[in-house]
């Protein structure tokens, strides 16, 4: 069984890697044939490119915020008073899932339309209709956090020390699911970042579709910022522990 | 523990830390089920009364509306003769203990205890914040766990650190929701009589809800016993127990044999013994007398009338379950030293003392 | 107590704001979803069922069910999310068990945890041109294979423009994420299942054929149907992949969306995607349901 188990491991990881090794050869090739890295170099000699970088960076940031400022404080809100919308806020959270993104840029097209006119053409505002693509994933490892953490009893025992529900809910409850808004956290930038449909079709200019841009006349470029993105979300979700996993150690000793 | 502690905690903690209370006609109903109908209960100020009952009966609806965590639909709650009915949980300096996981867990033990005084940092310097919470812990007897987090404590040791974490605000009264139900047996009794005596230190009125007869009678000054939503009946321990106001009490508290028998002139005959009945029970007629166990007296008598089934060891008392010739089974409580003689099998005869006991008709 | 009618209509009134105080706070979340997720699906929806000039219509949906441009599509759509969601699956099951059978909390486990999560969101654009710098005209792969063998499959690499290339970049994100939906209920195969069935006296082939495979089969299907819905509905790395035609259904839509030829027909967009939608949602309610069994059992 072991030789069935290491040849599986070898050909997916073969599968899995000689693409990212393929884009690391191409992105290190240089006119004259020989190693370098003057692909890595032009990324930062193309403005429009960087400007798309920050953008959709700042776009991480806002889609961030507002989970965390309004998404989850909802979610926690639902799940302490108002039982009886946990299915409704559920079905609403999944229901990205059932809507692919070419389907609803049909439909949020003409609101886009109406924003760009009315309030502003910046292609921050596409952070509204990311926080609606990130919700399944932030609610689905949200629920897993507020089910096995008895959050009920930690906000009453903090109200009746006498917190606001203000500190109730940034002080006490958050930092206890606090693995659960994490992992949201690293899953929203990573779709942030690769989003493509939405943004090119909506006309913004975000990292992806400025990436297929500049791939049409360098490729180089576009396949070391597609590697550097990859690196970079594949450290995040290393870097960042998403399963703090503390047992209650029960230890019967007895009363000191 | 430390048993020395005593005196010098109570100056640091106890300031305003004693008030009455009165719950007047409180009731709550969820959709049908009436949880609380018509709950009237006045607590005097240092008092530690237990809230004791089956499941269902209410008792933590009323703690809890009482802490302000739950609305009702019609009553008062008196506090200090303050009507803070309508006041919100946050404002009503009340402690609570829970039942289980309610220490935050990302935050240490000694972090625990002081949070309700960071919250109103504003009012307390610090130097006094933490030499409140070092007392405290002391008075807990945890100071070596300061620095631990909730994972790396023992339920019973948790729920300590529950306590002090009350303590810490000065409440005015302490509110505590069957603190020992999730612990194991033996934390269980040990951690009753500290509550008990951290009680009686501090001076604060406490509440202590449970559904385990012996902790409520172990450690309350005065209990009462509710079912379906009402108080059956509030009385020191003692009383409780042996004058019983319902049969439901009665059975409820403590052990009871259920035997038949017929009363009249509020006398009630059974196994040859003319007994006086309790107020509250039947006057006349057929009824079934609730007799406890330890009233009941066993003589060892080759031709008795008796016949032990069987004994159980419980080590200062033996419980005899003894066969009767009209073919019922009763279950009698008697000193170890006296039982000796009386294993499986052997006969006896049944009598008791007079005790007046309480009769309730016959279903 | 005195209790005056004043101080009990207070009462009421303070019981009635305290029982629907609640809801003001998901207000700000319910407008937000409101206008960019439940107004568009609407819009959508009902935008399917008018015509061009905006009357409530069939013709929209009809031009669509019998135009065979739109059917070969949608029948494209359906092929490739089949072809890639059976491969995936059984790929993906194949590598969550090797991993499953690992160390509980070993580097291995870790890594390939953390590669999955980055892979199967690495969609799009990006995977694109990671799979031109593989097999494309100046691709590893290809470079490599005409200096050996020019006229072979790998040297010639058209093949990643067309229905086949999106099967097999579209695999790549398949199996990362049949991978994470996956390992659970692998890991939720309890070893005293093995060594009850050892016990017993069974073999290996008859513990999978009898235990395993019937317990896994739930799961497997219902990822197998989320890896559907997930291809399915993809349309960044086609769109990056495919300069010219549009082979698939999303590809018809942003075509419809913004037509070269300047007369964008919105009508026809939301007819294509109510089609894609209703794909989606019954695929995903099998899945939905299939789930349910699973949790029951894996309690």
């Amino acid at each position: 069984m072991k030789i069935w188990r290491r040849t599986i491991l070898i050909l997916v990881a073969f599968y899995l890697l000689l693409p990212i090794a393929a884009m690391a050869d191409f992105s290190t090739k240089s006119l004259s044939g020989r190693r370098g890295f003057d692909s890595w170099r032009a990324i930062f000699q193309q403005p429009d490119l960087i400007s798309a970088i920050m953008v959709s960076l700042e776009l991480a940031a806002i889609v961030i915020a507002l989970v965390f400022f309004l998404v989850v404080p909802t979610v926690v809100w639902v799940h302490l008073k108002l039982p009886r919308l946990r299915r409704v806020i559920e079905v609403i959270c999944l229901l990205p899932l059932a809507i692919p993104g070419i389907v609803l840029v049909v439909g949020v097209s003409s609101i886009y339309r109406w924003i760009s006119i009315h309030i502003s053409e910046s292609p921050l505002t596409l952070a509204a209709v990311y926080s609606m693509l990130v919700l399944p994933y932030t609610y689905r490892s949200l629920s897993a956090s507020l089910n096995s953490v008895d959050v009920h009893t930690l906000a009453e025992a903090a109200r009746t020390l006498g917190a606001s529900t203000y500190k109730m809910l940034f002080g006490i409850v958050m930092p206890t699911i606090r693995s659960g808004v994490m992992s949201g956290a690293v899953i929203s930038i990573a779709l942030v970042l690769g989003e493509f449909t939405l943004s090119s079709l909506l006309n913004f200019q975000t990292m992806q579709v400025e990436i297929n841009l500049v791939g049409q006349s360098d490729g180089g470029v576009a396949v070391a910022i597609s590697l550097a993105a990859l690196l970079f979300v594949f450290l995040l979700l290393v870097a960042i522990p998403t399963t703090i996993n503390r047992k209650s150690q029960e230890l019967e000793t007895e009363l000191a | 523990m430390n048993e020395t502690s005593g005196v010098k905690f109570v100056s640091a903690i106890s300031k305003g830390s004693s008030a009455s209370v009165k719950l007047i006609d409180i009731a709550k109903s969820f959709g049908q089920v009436k949880a609380l109908a018509g709950l009237t209960i006045e607590i005097g100020p240092g008092e530690l009364v237990a809230l004791l009952g089956p499941s269902g009966c209410g008792k933590t609806t009323a703690l809890r509306a009482l802490a302000g965590l739950q609305d009702l639909d019609r009553g008062q709650i008196l506090v200090d003769d303050k009507d803070i009915t309508y006041l919100a949980a946050s404002r009503r300096n009340m402690g609570m203990v829970f039942q289980s996981y309610s220490l935050f867990p990302h935050m240490s033990a000694l972090a625990n205890v002081e949070y309700g005084l960071t919250l109103k940092a504003h009012k307390t310097s610090s130097d006094l914040r933490a030499a409140k919470g070092k007392e405290l812990l002391e008075l807990v007897g945890l100071s070596s766990h300061a620095r631990h987090f909730p994972h790396q404590l023992s339920g019973g040791q948790q729920q300590r650190i529950a306590l002090a974490r009350a303590l810490a605000i000065s409440p005015q009264v302490l509110l505590l929701d069957e603190p020992l139900s999730a612990l194991d047996a033996k934390v269980r009794t040990q951690l009753r009589d500290e509550i008990r005596r951290i009680q009686l230190e501090v001076g604060t009125t406490t509440v202590f809800v449970t559904h385990d007869q012996e902790e409520a009678l172990g450690i309350a000054d005065r209990v009462g016993v509710m079912r379906n939503g009402i108080l059956e009946q509030i009385a020191a321990p003692a009383e409780l127990y042996d004058r019983p106001a319902t049969a439901f009490v009665a059975e409820f508290v403590g052990l009871t044999n259920q035997i038949l028998g017929n009363v009249s002139n509020g006398v009630i005959e059974i196994l040859g013994v003319k007994v006086p009945t309790l107020a509250g029970s039947i006057s006349s007629g057929a009824g079934i007398a609730l007799v406890r166990p330890e009233t009941l007296k066993i003589i060892p008598n080759p031709t008795g009338s008796g016949r032990i089934f069987a004994a159980s060891f419980l080590g200062a008392s033996c419980r005899l379950t003894i066969d009767l010739p009209n073919h019922s089974r009763i279950v009698a409580q008697v000193p170890s030293s006296d039982a000796a003689q009386l294993g499986a099998g052997a006969n006896v005869d049944v009598s008791f003392r007079s005790n007046p006991i309480f009769v309730k008709p016959v279903e | 107590m005195k209790s005056n009618t004043g101080s009990a209509l207070r009462g009421a009134g303070i019981r009635t704001w305290r029982k629907h105080s609640a809801y003001v706070g998901v207000a700000p979340f319910l407008l937000l979803v409101s206008i960019f997720l439940i107004w568009p699906t609407v819009s959508v929806v009902s935008g399917a069922f008018q015509d061009t000039k905006g009357k409530f219509a069939f013709s929209t949906i009809k031009s669509v069910l019998t135009s065979s441009i739109h059917l070969a599509a949608f029948k494209h759509s359906l092929q490739v999310s089949a072809i890639t969601s059976i491969t995936g699956a059984i790929i993906g099951a194949l590598f969550a068990w090797a991993v499953s059978t690992g160390k509980q909390d070993g580097f291995l486990r870790r890594i390939c945890l953390s590669a999955s999560g980055v892979l199967a969101q690495f969609g799009g654009v990006m995977l694109t041109f990671a799979f031109l710098a593989t097999f494309g005209f100046n691709g590893l792969v290809t470079t490599v294979f005409l200096k050996f063998a020019p006229h072979s499959f790998f040297g010639h690499p058209t093949w990643l423009y067309s229905m086949t290339g999106l099967c097999i970049v579209y695999s790549f994100f398949q199996i990362p994420l049949m991978f994470l939906v996956f390992l659970p209920t692998l890991d939720n195969l309890k070893p005293q299942w093995r060594e009850a069935s050892d016990g017993l006296g069974g073999t290996t082939t008859e513990y999978w054929r009898r235990v395993g495979i019937p317990v896994l089969t739930p799961a497997f299907l219902g990822s197998f149907l989320l890896l559907f819905a997930n291809s399915f509905s993809a349309y960044a790395t086609a769109a990056s992949l495919i300069s010219q035609g549009s082979i698939i259904t999303p590809l018809e839509i942003s075509g419809a969306l913004s037509s070269e030829t300047g007369s964008s027909n919105p009508a026809l967009a939301k007819a294509l995607s109510l089609g894609m939608v209703t794909v989606v949602i019954v695929v995903m309610a099998l899945y939905t349901l299939l789930r349910k069994r699973v949790s029951r059992w894996e309690k």
